[in-house]
């Protein structure tokens, strides 16, 4: 089986996904792009899963799932909190930590 | 008598039983104070004399005595003792301390009548006795020094005992710190003695003197004459004895005139080994004492206040003990007979300016004498008695004690023989004048005396006899002692199983010697007369020449020492400041600086967007990657 295509999907979503972090503002997008990030890296998991026969990567891929999930627990109440306290999503404007 | 050396310890205790008792009593022995002082000086003085007694009876070799009282540090190897060593030349010291002391006592029951803390004055006067009988008792360098701090301590105290008056305080702590220099010298020494001989008791440390190098023993007798020279107020740590004058007069005859500043002479000749075997050393002994005896001299034909100029005589005097000391074997003897017979008159000397004081409503500019010999007689005899005796008239004590020592200066032999001869037969010409100068304006000529701050006139009168008593005394010994001693050599044979003795061969013959000494001394006495006797005397003095003014400011002592000490030392400072502010301080504030400047620009790293986090993220993983794939690559 050729990965290649699969890994030119991986490379796009995550092109798109580190993209959406660095240029978009909103909390909520900026969240939602590091999940594509972390989607292409599992697609890309799963292709050469796929590729070498065994599940190595399929079981890495769950994983990053969980993690993925707990972290959307966490980062979804940060970002409604701050909101609550700033009516704000705004990256930007919680530009506090800093010297 | 049996045990005679349990004795010894009694000579310090009695006086230091006084001080605590009088400094301890307070107010309740203001009445009695001072007879308990001086009871218990006299006490010490009287078993000084059972000791002497016991002590004749006993053959030369067998006379000294030992008395070991506790072990005060022993810790391994070091060992310190309080014990004390009675021989002849302690024994010598012992009588003149508590002799004169017992008399200066005496003196300043009357003296101090007036003064309301006189029961403190006579409990320093007994600490005094104490530190200067342990000073020349013990029998190792280090209960010496005891005492030699005592003395320094007591001196301190008793110069400003008065020290309401400013100038007395400052004299008071200029003495302090001009014999700390000198006292730093002998604790240095006893440290050296310590490495080197491993003990510091005068037997061993004297006894080993043939087996340690000469560069060692030099070193040593530098330092013990540094101490001399500090203690002894020899040129240069002179300074201090001039002013040490503001104390009272009995302070000025018993510690600064025959006592305390004798202590260099006595620590010289009892190290005497040490110099005897250190040829460099004698001869910056002899150098210190001949250029003190006439700086000393020089200064005294300046002064108009009666007691500095007796303290520019003690200066010279002392000088001429320094160098007969310096002298070796030849002079040791003649060192300790000068001191003891200088003692004598020159505790009278200070005791009759004290009693003209007393007269004169406490004036002591001699310009506002004159006249005194018709109103105080007993002082005017006892005075000129001493004023005889220092002179070195012939006959009375100094001429023999100073007449030796100008021939021993002289059998030194070589030109250092002939320098040091000619300097002590010109101190002798100067002191013939300096006293007959003072002598002069004194007792004779018309009254010049002005009226005190009052407005009043002072009335002279003899002091009373507790005064008058202690000057006569003195003025016997100023008279005979030194045709005692000099009886058949007496003090030489009494001093010798101490301090070795030879005959020293002059070039000159003692005849020609003695003939140059009393035809100086006339010279002096001429040339006094003819300034001071025949015109009179300006109450104001006169502007004088150079040498005066120069004389009057002490030989610019203190001006060298402003600017070569106290001006020197402020430049090192200084200059050591500003190295430390610029350079020390500037390495250390430089690196801090930059630092700090460092991170002030990595900080604007940290402007809290997450998004300039993220790309640095990014960034810094790109090259990561990049950079992997590269040496992959290659």
């Amino acid at each position: 089986m050729n990965p290649v295509n699969y890994l030119y999907l991986a490379a796009l979503l995550f092109t798109i996904g580190a993209a959406g972090v660095l240029i978009r503002r909103n909390a909520i997008v900026v969240f939602m792009c590091i999940e594509l990030m972390l989607n292409a890296c599992n697609l890309a998991l799963v292709a050469f899963s796929r590729m070498h026969g065994n599940l190595d990567g399929q079981i890495i891929a769950f994983f990053t799932m969980v993690v993925a999930a707990a972290e959307v627990v966490v980062g979804l109440a940060i970002i409604v909190s701050l909101f609550r306290s700033r009516h704000s999503a705004s990256v930007d404007d919680a530009s506090l930590m800093k010297l | 008598m049996d045990n005679a050396e349990n004795l010894i310890a009694l000579l310090v205790a009695a006086p230091l039983l006084g001080a605590a008792v009088l400094l301890v009593g307070g107010r309740r022995l203001d009445r009695t104070g001072h007879w308990i002082g001086t009871a218990l000086a006299a006490v010490s003085f009287v078993v000084a004399v059972v000791l002497f007694a016991d002590m004749l009876g006993r053959p030369g070799d067998d006379r000294t005595l030992y008395q070991h009282l506790f072990s005060w540090i022993p810790v391994g190897g070091f060992q310190a003792d309080i014990a004390f060593q009675l021989d002849q030349l302690s024994m010598t010291f012992v009588l003149l301390i508590t002799g004169v002391g017992s008399l200066i006592h005496l003196y300043s029951v009357g003296y101090m009548e007036h003064d309301e803390r006189r029961r403190r004055f006579f409990g320093y006067l007994n600490l005094f006795l104490a530190a200067m009988l342990l000073l020349v008792l013990a029998d190792n360098y280090l209960l010496l020094y005891v005492g030699w701090e005592g003395v320094g301590l007591a001196s301190y105290l008793l110069i400003g005992f008065w020290q309401h008056k400013p100038s007395a305080a400052t004299a008071a702590k200029k003495a302090f710190l001009v014999n700390r220099v000198g006292d730093m010298g002998l604790s240095i020494a006893i440290m050296l003695m310590f490495t080197t001989f491993g003990t510091f008791a005068f037997g061993p440390v004297l006894g080993a003197t043939g087996e340690t190098s000469e560069g060692t023993l030099t070193a040593l007798g530098l330092l013990l004459l540094l101490a001399a020279c500090g203690k002894s107020a020899q040129v240069p740590l002179q300074s201090w004895l001039g002013d040490a004058m503001e104390g009272p007069t009995p302070v000025s005859a018993l510690i600064h005139a025959a006592t305390m500043v004798t202590a260099g002479v006595y620590l010289i000749t009892r190290s005497g080994a040490i110099f005897n075997a250190a040829p460099d050393a004698q001869l910056a002994v002899v150098t210190v004492g001949a250029v003190t005896l006439l700086f000393g001299a020089i200064v005294g034909c300046a002064k108009d206040d009666i007691k500095k100029a007796l303290a520019g005589s003690t200066m010279s005097q002392i000088g001429y003990m320094i160098l007969a000391a310096g002298l070796g074997p030849i002079g040791y003897a003649f060192a300790i007979m000068h001191l003891v017979t200088h003692g004598f008159f020159k505790a009278g000397l200070f005791l009759g300016a004290g009693s003209v004081m007393h007269g004169m409503n406490d004036e002591v500019d001699m310009r506002k004498y004159g006249g005194l010999r018709k109103y105080m007689p007993i002082t005017f005899v006892t005075f000129g008695l001493g004023y005889l005796a220092i002179i070195g008239f012939p006959g009375l004590s100094g001429f023999f004690s100073k007449d030796k020592i100008i021939e021993a200066a002289f059998a030194k032999g070589g030109t250092e023989g002939w320098i040091l001869g000619g300097a002590a037969l010109l101190g002798a010409a100067i002191t013939a004048f300096y006293m007959t100068r003072v002598m002069l304006m004194t007792f004779f000529g018309e009254k010049r005396w002005q009226p005190d701050d009052k407005g009043e006139l002072p009335h002279p009168h003899e002091s009373p006899r507790t005064m008058t008593i202690p000057m006569i005394v003195l003025a016997f010994g100023s008279v005979f002692a030194g045709g005692l001693f000099s009886w058949h050599e007496s003090f030489v044979k009494w001093l010798e199983p101490v301090t070795s003795f030879e005959h020293g061969h002059s070039p000159l013959s003692a005849a020609t010697v003695t003939t140059a000494t009393v035809a100086v001394m006339v010279l002096g006495v001429a040339l006094a007369y003819l300034q001071y006797g025949r015109r009179p005397v300006p109450v104001t003095p006169p502007r004088g020449s150079l040498l005066t003014r120069a004389a009057r400011r002490d030989l610019l002592q203190d001006d060298f020492n402003h600017v070569v000490l106290v001006r020197g030392g402020e430049h090192l400072t200084r200059s050591l400041v500003y190295v430390d502010h610029s350079l020390v301080d500037g390495v250390v504030n430089g690196t801090a600086a930059s630092f700090g400047g460092l991170s002030g620009r990595l900080r604007k790293l940290q402007n809290g967007y997450a998004r300039t986090y993220a790309v640095t993220m990014f960034g810094g993983t790109a090259v990561l990657i990049a950079a992997t794939l590269l040496m992959r690559a290659v």
